[in-house]
């Protein structure tokens, strides 16, 4: 399943009240590391379409979501669960980094 | 069995494979899932490297270097090595998605990776107003108070290129000189959105969930003080990148792969190291591509000889 494009608008619904875990990850076109990065998720998103959805926010597009979680950098990976981010990480990392890290939402 | 394994990606990696690639070696070159290319890329203008009159982006160098590397048959795999064995005959390299390779020589050119203040809460602060890099986060910084860490020459590249976005750029540095170059410092000095505070370590993040200020300790008075900043961007060096080799070479006092003189030979046979891992002193891009110049010559030697 490839990540699909979030907006403030859809928000809420694809990823507050999504019943599974969401990983938003908040990219840009300008930032080198997000586009590393990109191709992973969207293999970690088909990997484990079961247990864990991926979305995207382009933070050009959306800054007011930037804004209110915060973000000052990117890529900045955030797992949404029950509405409230459960984890987050920064920066580009190698795909088995990752999905360690999640590990508690692949289980 | 391949004849000899590059791993990293920078100025030294790239040299290594375009000699070793021109001796005929069909070297491999593991580079990264998503750091290909090195320190390099997180810059934006390079201006000292020989052979480019008028500058050129990082990004754009490191292309160049893999297109020489190419063209002369280097492959290049977007993996992470996870495990290397040294030792054994041949050397044995794993990568994270489980591929393993082997080879009669291998050249390390794993470079360093930016150090950390070592603060509590540094790591849950990152990406919420603490970075490393100020061309990947500068965009966040718009018409917003900032301040850069450190004194040396990406200190006062990163502070010159945060005053495109921020409206204030501190620079907080240890001392009361900078290691920077004269030219860079003389830029960083006559921009005046720069301001220096000099003889001030930071002895605190403040602000959860995002960074609000820091606290300062003078470094000469004791007398500590706090600031108030929308974002810090931390620039105090590098530490050589030697985590998967530690425990099978020699490594010197300070931590950098050990090399015989001249040479990038390290305590293995059959094993070199070049580049920013070996090098505590220069550090530069084009230090870095002849130290990977030696080492494939070096691997060579060792691959004709063995």
């Amino acid at each position: 399943m490839a990540t699909k494009n979030v907006t403030t608008a859809s928000f809420k619904a694809d990823v507050l009240d999504n019943p599974k875990p969401v990983m938003v990850d908040f990219w840009a076109e300008w930032c080198g590391p997000c586009r590393m990065v990109s191709p992973i998720l969207d293999e970690i998103a088909t990997e484990y379409s079961d247990k864990i959805e991926i979305v995207k926010v382009n933070v050009d597009e959306e800054p007011d979501l930037a804004m209110q979680y915060g973000v000052t950098g990117i890529p900045m990976m955030a797992v949404f669960q029950g509405g409230a981010i459960a984890k987050q990480m920064v920066g580009a990392r190698p795909k088995n980094a990752i999905v360690e890290d999640l590990a508690a939402f692949l289980a | 069995m391949r004849d000899v394994i590059i791993i990293g990606s920078g100025p030294a990696g790239y040299t290594a494979a375009i000699y070793a690639a021109r001796a005929g070696l069909k070297p491999l070159m593991i580079a990264s899932s998503v750091e290909p290319g090195g320190e390099l890329m997180k810059t934006t203008d390079v201006e000292n490297f020989p052979g480019f009159p008028d500058g050129l982006l990082g990004p754009d160098l490191m292309a160049k270097f893999q297109e020489q590397a190419e063209r002369f048959g280097t492959e290049i795999l977007l993996q992470d090595v996870v495990e290397v064995d040294l030792k054994a005959n041949p050397k044995i390299v794993k990568c994270g998605n489980g591929d393993t390779f082997e080879a009669k020589a291998i050249i390390l050119a794993t470079g360093a990776a930016y150090r950390e203040l070592g603060l509590p809460n540094e790591k849950a602060l990152s990406g919420h107003g603490v970075s490393w890099c100020a061309t990947c986060d500068g965009f966040f910084f718009r018409e917003k108070t900032i301040a850069v860490v450190g004194g040396g020459d990406s200190a006062m590249e990163e502070a010159l290129f945060l005053t495109r976005f921020a409206s204030k750029v501190y620079v907080i540095h240890r001392r009361d000189t900078l290691k920077a170059s004269k030219i860079m410092q003389d830029r960083a000095m006559a921009n005046e959105k720069i301001e220096f505070i000099w003889n001030a370590g930071v002895e605190e993040l403040l602000g959860d969930p995002k960074l609000t200020g820091v606290k300062l300790k003078d470094t000469v008075t004791g007398a500590e003080s706090e600031m108030e900043l929308d974002g810090l961007f931390i620039a105090i060096g590098n530490d050589p990148r030697v985590w998967l080799v530690e425990n099978q070479l020699e490594l010197t006092e300070e931590k950098f792969i050990k090399v015989d003189g001249r040479s990038s030979k390290t305590t293995i046979d059959g094993v070199f190291a070049c580049g920013d891992v070996i090098d505590p002193t220069y550090r530069q891009a084009i230090t870095a591509a002849g130290s990977g110049c030696v080492a494939a010559l070096d691997a060579e030697h060792f691959i004709s000889t063995h």
